[in-house]
């Protein structure tokens, strides 16, 4: 049974997991690259993340910046990035000078995928495109992932997930009718470009294991995102109808497929709501069943159609009856009587406050070198074999050069100090 | 590019699917990538071939838009797993696959002896070397038929709401995105309105992306092991794993985020990031400049549109080309950086009202300030941006060409491809093999 800070922090993890063996030459940063591979990291690869000593390694913006670790501040209290580099090595490259280049083409020689999400350009401009990656080792796995991709006419653009999301349609999609744009109100695409990164080296990785062939991966987040809504698409590519028109969008309900009433309404308290889906005929049964109220056995409720005919009205008398109730009482009624329902959680409520959350082993809790005990996501997977499981908390800057430098690349104590004191590292 | 011949990542994996909304995305992309995905559908088709919208407007199994999308490059089987005969065809066809996908409700494959504990390597048997010459327990009529008993090398994706031992509510994307973390942090910074699912099903796709993630991870630990395993992947989990800031200002400050309008939702109220411009559409504008090439290289483009004489702004642009970088995060220590980030934001907004959102765009964007249009999902299609780098794809429908959002990712040696989606039950001669 998976519960909550189950896990050793210990390094190397206690058992191989399913991706023992695996080596990633990490460059990326922030969530929409970072949060890749440390999936990978907690699924067993080692990942090495590589940073800037000049700079601090802020490159990552998320190194020092809010939410802190509790009083913490600094580089090392960030709390997205703890988060998003849990399970992680961390070494430090001063890649203006040539001995740091060096190293960089010992450790690409020595891992089977490199991985980064700066704009468009910036590996070539470092000396290590896909070009010289391959040079160093012909069967090298390079996947990059930015927002608008490594060509085309806006290949220069600068994006972030607030940005990935409005160009690709996914703010569009988002909100109710005659009002802005609602949007996803944080970077959804960052969490799931990361996602869509995850796959795509892996199944590089995949690739080559069965024929030896390496490859380089163009992840443009935005196209990724483009694909995250196929059905509006296809609905104006074959019957013309785009979803900028009257009426929409209107994400609380829901038209694909058409159910009704579905929405989100207010319940008893401040900022309390519960999202209700009736998915069918059978589910609205049940529904008026549950709320005993006279106007439910109207019979214009009883069919689809004449829901969707008076869906505004419905949505009041649905309104009238969650205002005076708790969202918690509301979703285990409809619940109980079979219609899908649940309360809006807010963050306080579904991690301390959800034992589905934290019985799952969703919030970890690892002992950070320099801040202490940090929490930290779990993954939302279970695997009977080769579990996932988070070896440390996210490393400090440097923290692994020894490690790596010594035992991965063979370097002597000695030669380390020397990068030391010369800023190398 | 769609249709054309080639190497593909996933060339040899055959996989398994049994037809769900919920597990539907994790099929489409293993099978866009080269894996051989068999969907299998009851008698009577997957329901998802009666969700509106439907080409022509004319409901039709064959027509179903959302069928269309998830389903691509699949092949289709009918089967009944409630009658022997299709019990004994789905076990022969999990004899022949390397994975099995579903999302079946809690106990019903169990219940049909079809289950992983009966077609795969069952973990508490983890250290046998061969299982598949024990019996079957419990065995339905008709088991006796199926070509092989467990399949060792199997890999097992269940997609539920919370894990095989939890309860199982009814839910559907709504209500998990509710429950699971995402409609707290999306909406208006009016309160009284209610707070917004995000549209497009992500719900429903984030438990199929952490499912082929994982599933991969568990091909790669076959390559040498020689074993499939069981993955779960929880679809309330997954929403929560999908939250961001939300879930790092709790963890770390035990702080609840509030939603605002179009941005990220903060503990604090933040400044807007979407104007609307002359043609109605809206920008979503990023941050501001702060740096003074940036305050510079925007005074010279308002000069080149010939709008500086009525720009309002024009002196404090240019005493921002002064600034290194405005600290943005300290403006109370620095009244006048305050008034020439402000100036440099309005400056933004007096533009959109005379610039329509795309001008503006790319107008920002070209010199060096990210800032996004809010397309809608058409008018992403139709970018020269999006279209140049071949995004949008023609998919062949029996002599019709259909144009689809194409491939998430650009593989150098094995490009993402697909074919439409089947016809119910196009592929039944696969039974008969």
């Amino acid at each position: 049974m998976i519960g909550p800070d189950h896990r050793p922090p210990v390094w190397p993890r206690p058992e191989p997991g399913a991706l023992a063996g695996i080596r990633i030459c990490d460059f990326t940063g922030q969530l929409a690259g970072a949060g890749a591979t440390k999936i990978l990291a907690q699924l067993g690869a080692e990942v090495i993340r590589i940073e800037d000593p000049v700079r601090q390694g802020r490159w990552d913006i998320l190194r020092g910046t809010q939410p802190f670790v509790g009083e913490h501040r600094g580089i090392e209290a960030g709390g997205s990035f703890n988060n998003h580099n849990a399970g992680k090595l961390g070494i430090t490259l001063n890649l203006r000078d040539d001995r740091a280049k060096d190293l960089l083409r010992e450790l690409v020689a020595a891992s089977d995928a490199v991985t980064e999400n700066f704009a468009a350009g910036v590996m070539e401009r470092f000396g290590f495109g896909y070009e010289a990656l391959r040079a160093i080792k012909p069967d090298i796995v390079y996947v990059s992932n930015c927002g608008f991709g490594a060509d085309g006419p806006y290949a220069s653009f600068r994006s972030w997930g607030p940005i990935a999301q409005a160009v690709s349609g996914l703010t569009f999609q988002s909100g109710l009718p005659d009002l802005p744009p609602a949007g996803w109100g944080y970077s959804f695409m960052d969490h799931t470009g990361a996602y869509y990164m995850a796959m795509a080296i892996l199944m590089a990785l995949y690739h080559r294991r069965r024929t030896g062939e390496g490859q380089w991966v163009d992840l443009a987040c935005i196209e990724a995102a483009g694909t995250l809504h196929g059905a509006a698409s296809l609905d104006f590519t074959v019957n013309d109808r785009p979803a900028r028109r009257d009426g929409m969008p209107n994400s609380n309900r829901c038209q694909s497929p058409a159910m009704a009433p579905h929405g989100i309404w207010a319940c008893d308290g401040d900022d309390e709501w519960v999202a209700i889906a009736v998915r069918n005929d059978d589910d609205w049964q049940r529904l008026a069943e549950a709320l005993s109220e006279p106007w439910a056995a109207d019979g214009r409720w009883a069919r689809l159609a004449g829901r969707l005919a008076h869906e505004g009205e419905l949505e009041r008398l649905i309104g009238e009856w969650t205002a005076r109730r708790d969202k918690h009482e509301v979703a285990e009624l409809l619940v109980a009587a079979g219609v899908p329902a649940a309360p809006v959680l807010r963050p306080s409520e579904r991690i301390d406050g959800d034992p589905r959350t934290s019985d799952w082993g969703m919030w970890v809790t690892v002992p950070h070198s320099e801040v202490g005990d940090t929490r930290v996501e779990g993954l939302p997977v279970r695997l009977s074999e080769t579990d996932w499981a988070i070896g440390r908390a996210a490393p400090c800057l440097g923290e692994d050069n020894q490690y790596v430098l010594g035992e991965v690349l063979g370097h002597s104590d000695t030669e380390i100090a020397q990068l030391k004191a010369d800023g190398v590292i | 590019m769609a249709g054309a011949g080639g190497a593909r990542a996933l060339d040899g994996l055959r996989v398994v699917e049994l037809s769900s909304q919920r597990c539907a995305l994790a099929g489409k992309l293993l099978a866009d990538m080269g894996a051989d995905v068999i969907v299998v559908e009851p008698p009577g088709g997957s329901p998802m071939r009666s969700y509106a919208p439907f080409a022509g407007d004319q409901p039709d199994p064959e027509g179903a838009l959302w069928w269309w999308h998830y389903n691509t490059s699949k092949r289709s089987v009918v089967v009944d797993l409630d009658s022997a005969a299709g019990a004994a065809d789905f076990r022969r066809l999990v004899s022949t696959a390397d994975a099995v996908i579903e999302a079946e409700p809690l106990g019903r494959l169990d219940a049909l002896g079809l289950d992983w504990a009966q077609l795969g390597g069952a973990a508490t048997d983890r250290d046998q070397p061969d299982l598949r010459t024990d019996a079957e327990p419990d065995a339905p009529d008709g088991a006796e038929d199926c070509a092989g008993g467990r399949n060792q090398r199997l890999s097992w994706v269940s997609i539920t709401h919370n894990g095989r031992d939890r309860a199982d509510p009814p839910a559907t994307d709504l209500t998990v995105l509710a429950e699971g973390g995402p409609v707290w942090s999306c909406g208006y910074d009016d309160h009284t309105i209610p707070p917004v699912r995000g549209g497009g099903n992500q719900g429903l796709h984030m438990a199929s992306q952490y499912a082929v993630v994982t599933l991969m991870a568990a091909l790669m630990w076959r390559e040498h092991s020689g074993r499939g395993q069981l993955i779960e992947v929880s679809m309330l989990a997954a929403a929560n794993a999908t939250c961001e800031f939300a879930t790092y200002f709790w963890l770390n400050q035990q702080i609840d985020v509030q939603r605002q309008t179009g941005r990220h939702a903060l503990p604090q109220i933040s400044e807007p990031t979407q104007v609307q411009c002359a043609d109605g559409r809206w920008l979503n504008t990023g941050v501001p400049p702060r740096r003074g090439p940036e305050f510079a290289a925007l005074a010279t483009w308002v000069t080149e549109l010939g709008l500086m004489e009525e720009c309002p702004y024009a002196e404090l642009l240019r005493l921002g080309e002064s600034y290194e970088q405005i600290d943005i995060l300290h403006l109370d220590a620095d009244p006048l950086g305050a008034e020439v980030f402000g100036a440099g934001r309005d400056t933004v907004n007096f533009l959109a009202e005379r610039l329509g959102a795309h001008e503006l765009f790319v107008g920002l964007q070209s010199i060096g300030l990210a800032c996004g249009i809010v397309y809608s999902p058409e008018e992403m299609l139709a970018d020269e941006h999006f279209v140049t780098r071949g995004f949008p794809v023609e998919i062949d429908h029996d002599g019709t060409a259909v144009t689809y959002p194409g491939a998430p990712y650009k593989f150098s040696a094995t490009p993402w491809r697909a074919t439409r989606a089947p016809r119910l039950g196009e592929h039944q001669d696969l039974l008969a093999e």
